[in-house]
C-alpha cells in the first residue's frame, strides 16, 4: 500500500502520532501555541478505539504529576505545554528523573520571560538542556524542524524514554507547532497489555502479585551514601546516553569554510540562508543538532581545522552558543545571531549576520598577518 | 495450665495484619498514623485486594508509609497524590487506588489537586490524616491549625489577622458532586477504631463500584508537635479539635 500523505499542523501530527504509537495516556492543560495537541486528541477520542486516555487537568502541575503516576505504572504517558506551562511542570520532571520514570514531554516554545508572548521562541533551551528543575539531571531533548519530525519524534521519544527510564522532551516551537506541512504518519501499534508491561517493566506499580516484593516508586533516600549511589547511577546512565544517542543532520557541509549551527525552526530558516550564501559563492554549511542533549560535540570538534568560524542562529539571546563554544573549546570564533520576543528572522537577515561575521574574521586575519 | 495450651487458633482474637511489614515504625509514641495504617492493611486484606491495590504516599510524616504496608506504592511530590491517583485509576480502572495524605499535604500545597480529583469524581479513596500541624518538619502551622493554637511558626498562637481560619477541607469536599462519601473519624478508642474501619471499608468498596471519590478524614494527634504526652493529646484533641471538626458523615450516598 502506498504511504498516505496528509497535510496538517505540527501540533496535530504529535496527537495523531501518539495515538498510532499506542500511547496509554495524555494529560494536558490548554496554553497557546500548543492547544491543538489536546484538542486533536479529544476530537479523535482514542479511548473509544485504542483505549488511550486523554484528560484535561486543572493545571500544568497536576498534568505533569498525572504523567508521573501513569509512568509509575509502566504506561506510555505524555503531556505537552508551552514555555510558562513547562516552568510549572519542572517539579514533576525532577521527580520523574529521580524515580527513573519514562515519559514524553512536549514543549512548543513561546517567547518569555514571564507571560511573554504567544509568538515562537527558542528561549527554553537552557531550561530543557541544562535541567529546569532541582537536582543533577539531564533530559534527552529532541528538536524537530518539520511537521514530519514532530510525528517521528513521538515514537523516537517514547522508545528512548523506555530504553533509559528517563523523561524525554520534544523541544519544538510555535513555528513548527503551528505550520502545516505534508506528513506521513506512523502505522498503528497496539497498546501494551498489562502482562507485557509486567514483563518489560518489572518495576511498574500494577499491584503486588503474591510472591514478589512490593514495587515502590520514589525519589526519596535519606541515607546520603545511598543517595550518592543513586546519583552516580543516574550519571552513568547519562554518559551512556551521550555515547549512544547523538543525532544531527549536515547540509552542504562537505567543503564548508563556515558553519551555521541551528536547531528547529531556526535551522529551517538557516538552510535557506545557506542556499542564498552558496549562490553568492560563500562556502557555508548547516549543522543541525536533532538531539540538543546529548549535544553533537564530537561532530563539531571534527570540523576544527576545516572551518574558520561558526555562526549559531537561535530564536533567543544566545543559549546553544555556549554548548557550541564548549564543543570547539573556543579554538575558533563562534558568533551568535538571534531575534527575541517572538520575532522570526527572514533568511536574508541570517545571511547578513553571516556576511558580517565573515568580514570581521577577514579583517582580524589581515591585521594578524600585518603584525 | 500451660501457656502453650492457650495458644490455639480457636483462641486467637487478634493478630498483626498480614499486610503490615516488620519495619520499625518511625512514628512518635501516641501518633495516630500507626493505627490508621493498620486499618488500611486490614481492610485491603479482608477485601482480598492485596494484588490489585496501588497506594500513593504523601510528603509529610507518612512519607515512608510504603515501608509499612506490603503493597505497590508511588511516592508523590508534596500535595500531588490525588493527581497521581487520578492517572493510575484512569489507566488501570480494575485496580484499587488510594492516597494517604496529611493536612499540610492535602489542605495546603495540594488543595487544587484534592478539590479537582474530588470534583471529577475519581474512583479513588483519599485517606486524610488531620492533626492540625506540620509534624515532619517540626511542628509548624497548617491551614487546619486551630485559632490560638501555638506552633513553631505561630508561637504566640494562630491569629486570624495574619493567617486566617482553620480550613475545613472535608466540609468543602462534601459540597462537590464528584464525592460520594465524606466522613470524619478518630482512632483514639476501640469504639472509634471500629466505627472508622467500617467507613474505610465502605470507601474502598465505593471506589471499586465506580461511585466517585470517597474521603475518610481522621482527626489525629501529634504528641511531638503539640508538645503533650499521648494521653494529654487525646484529651486535648477531644476537647479542642472535635468542636471545630465534628465527627460523623458529612456525605454518605
Amino acid at each position: 500500500m502506498a504511504e498516505e500523505i496528509k497535510l496538517m499542523k505540527g501540533n496535530e501530527a504529535i496527537a495523531h502520532a501518539a495515538i498510532r504509537y499506542g500511547a496509554d495516556g495524555y494529560f494536558g492543560y490548554p496554553i497557546t501555541p500548543q492547544s491543538e495537541i489536546m484538542e486533536t486528541l479529544m476530537d479523535e477520542s482514542p479511548w473509544e478505539t485504542t483505549g488511550m486516555i486523554v484528560l484535561q487537568a486543572e493545571s500544568e502541575i497536576a498534568a505533569a504529576n498525572m504523567v508521573y503516576g501513569g509512568a509509575a505504572c509502566g504506561k506510555r504517558v505524555m503531556t505537552s505545554s508551552s514555555s510558562p506551562g513547562m516552568s510549572l511542570k519542572q517539579e514533576a520532571i525532577s521527580y520523574m528523573v529521580g524515580a527513573e520514570l519514562p515519559a514524553l514531554l512536549v514543549n512548543v516554545m513561546r517567547g518569555g520571560p514571564g507571560l511573554g508572548t504567544i509568538q515562537p521562541s527558542q528561549a527554553d533551551y537552557f531550561q530543557t538542556v541544562k535541567g529546569g528543575g532541582h537536582g543533577d539531571y539531564k533530559l534527552i531533548t529532541l528538536a524537530p524542524s518539520s511537521v514530519q519530525e514532530m510525528a517521528d519524534h513521538v515514537s523516537l521519544g517514547f522508545d528512548l524514554a523506555f530504553k533509559y527510564n528517563n523523561p524525554v522532551v520534544i523541544l519544538s516551537d510555535g513555528v513548527i507547532g503551528q505550520m502545516m506541512e505534508k506528513v506521513v504518519l506512523p502505522d498503528f501499534t497496539p497498546r501494551k497489555t498489562e502482562e507485557e508491561i509486567r514483563k518489560e517493566q518489572p518495576w511498574a506499580t500494577l499491584g503486588r502479585l503474591k510472591g514478589r516484593k512490593p514495587n515502590i516508586i520514589t525519589s526519596l533516600e535519606l541515607d546520603s551514601e545511598k543517595m550518592e549511589n543513586n546519583n552516580l547511577r543516574f550519571q552513568a546512565k547519562f554518559r551512556k546516553i551521550e555515547a549512544a544517542e547523538v543525532r544531527y543532520e549536515e547540509f552542504s557541509c562537505q567543503d564548508a569554510e563556515y558553519l551555521i549551527v541551528a536547531f528547529g525552526s531556526a535551522a529551517r530558516i538557516s538552510q535557506k540562508a545557506v542556499e542564498l550564501a552558496r549562490a553568492k559563492g560563500i562556502k557555508v554549511g548547516l549543522l543541525r543538532p536533532i538531539t540538543l542533549w546529548p549535544f553533537p560535540s564530537e561532530v563539531l570538534m571534527s570540523y576544527l581545522g576545516k572551518i574558520k568560524g561558526i555562526l549559531t542562529v537561535e530564536l533567543n539571546a544566545g543559549q546553544m552558543i555556549e554548548d557550541v563554544r564548549l564543543s570547539v573549546e573556543c579554538k575558533i570564533p563562534v558568533a551568535h545571531f538571534g531575534r527575541l520576543g517572538g520575532i522570526v528572522p527572514a533568511p536574508d537577515e541570517v545571511l547578513d549576520a553571516l556576511t558580517k561575521m565573515i568580514d570581521k574574521e577577514d579583517k582580524q586575519c589581515i591585521s594578524k598577518s600585518k603584525q | 495450665m500451660n501457656i502453650q495450651d492457650i495458644i490455639k487458633p480457636e483462641n486467637l482474637v487478634y493478630a498483626k495484619p498480614e499486610l503490615m511489614n516488620d519495619t520499625d515504625m518511625h512514628y512518635c509514641p501516641g501518633c495516630s498514623h500507626g493505627v490508621i495504617h493498620k486499618l488500611i492493611a486490614e481492610v485491603v486484606s479482608e477485601m482480598g485486594m492485596e494484588e490489585r491495590t496501588i497506594a500513593i504516599a504523601p510528603v509529610g510524616c507518612a512519607v515512608f508509609a510504603y515501608n509499612y504496608l506490603d503493597l505497590d506504592w508511588q511516592e508523590a511530590a508534596h500535595g500531588r497524590a490525588p493527581a497521581l491517583a487520578t492517572a493510575v485509576k484512569r489507566l488501570c480502572p480494575d485496580k484499587m487506588v488510594f492516597t494517604y495524605q496529611g493536612d499540610g499535604d492535602l489542605a495546603a500545597i495540594g488543595t487544587a489537586e484534592t478539590i479537582h480529583a474530588c470534583n471529577r469524581g475519581e474512583n479513588i479513596v483519599i485517606v486524610f490524616v488531620n492533626n492540625g500541624i506540620y509534624g515532619m518538619t517540626g511542628g509548624q502551622m497548617a491551614p487546619t491549625t486551630l485559632m490560638e493554637m501555638k506552633t513553631a511558626t505561630c508561637p504566640k498562637g494562630r491569629n486570624e489577622q495574619l493567617t486566617g481560619f482553620p480550613l475545613k477541607m472535608s466540609d468543602l469536599l462534601a459540597q462537590l458532586e464528584g464525592t460520594c462519601l465524606v466522613t470524619r473519624h478518630t482512632v483514639h478508642s476501640a469504639a472509634a477504631i471500629k466505627k472508622s474501619k467500617k467507613m474505610l471499608r465502605k470507601a474502598f468498596e465505593n471506589s471499586m463500584e465506580g461511585k466517585g471519590t470517597s474521603v475518610v478524614e481522621f482527626i489525629s494527634t501529634c504528641s511531638a508537635g503539640w508538645k503533650m504526652s499521648p494521653e494529654e493529646s487525646n484529651t486535648w484533641m477531644l476537647e479542642n479539635m472535635l468542636p471545630v471538626y465534628p465527627l460523623g458523615d458529612l456525605k454518605n450516598e
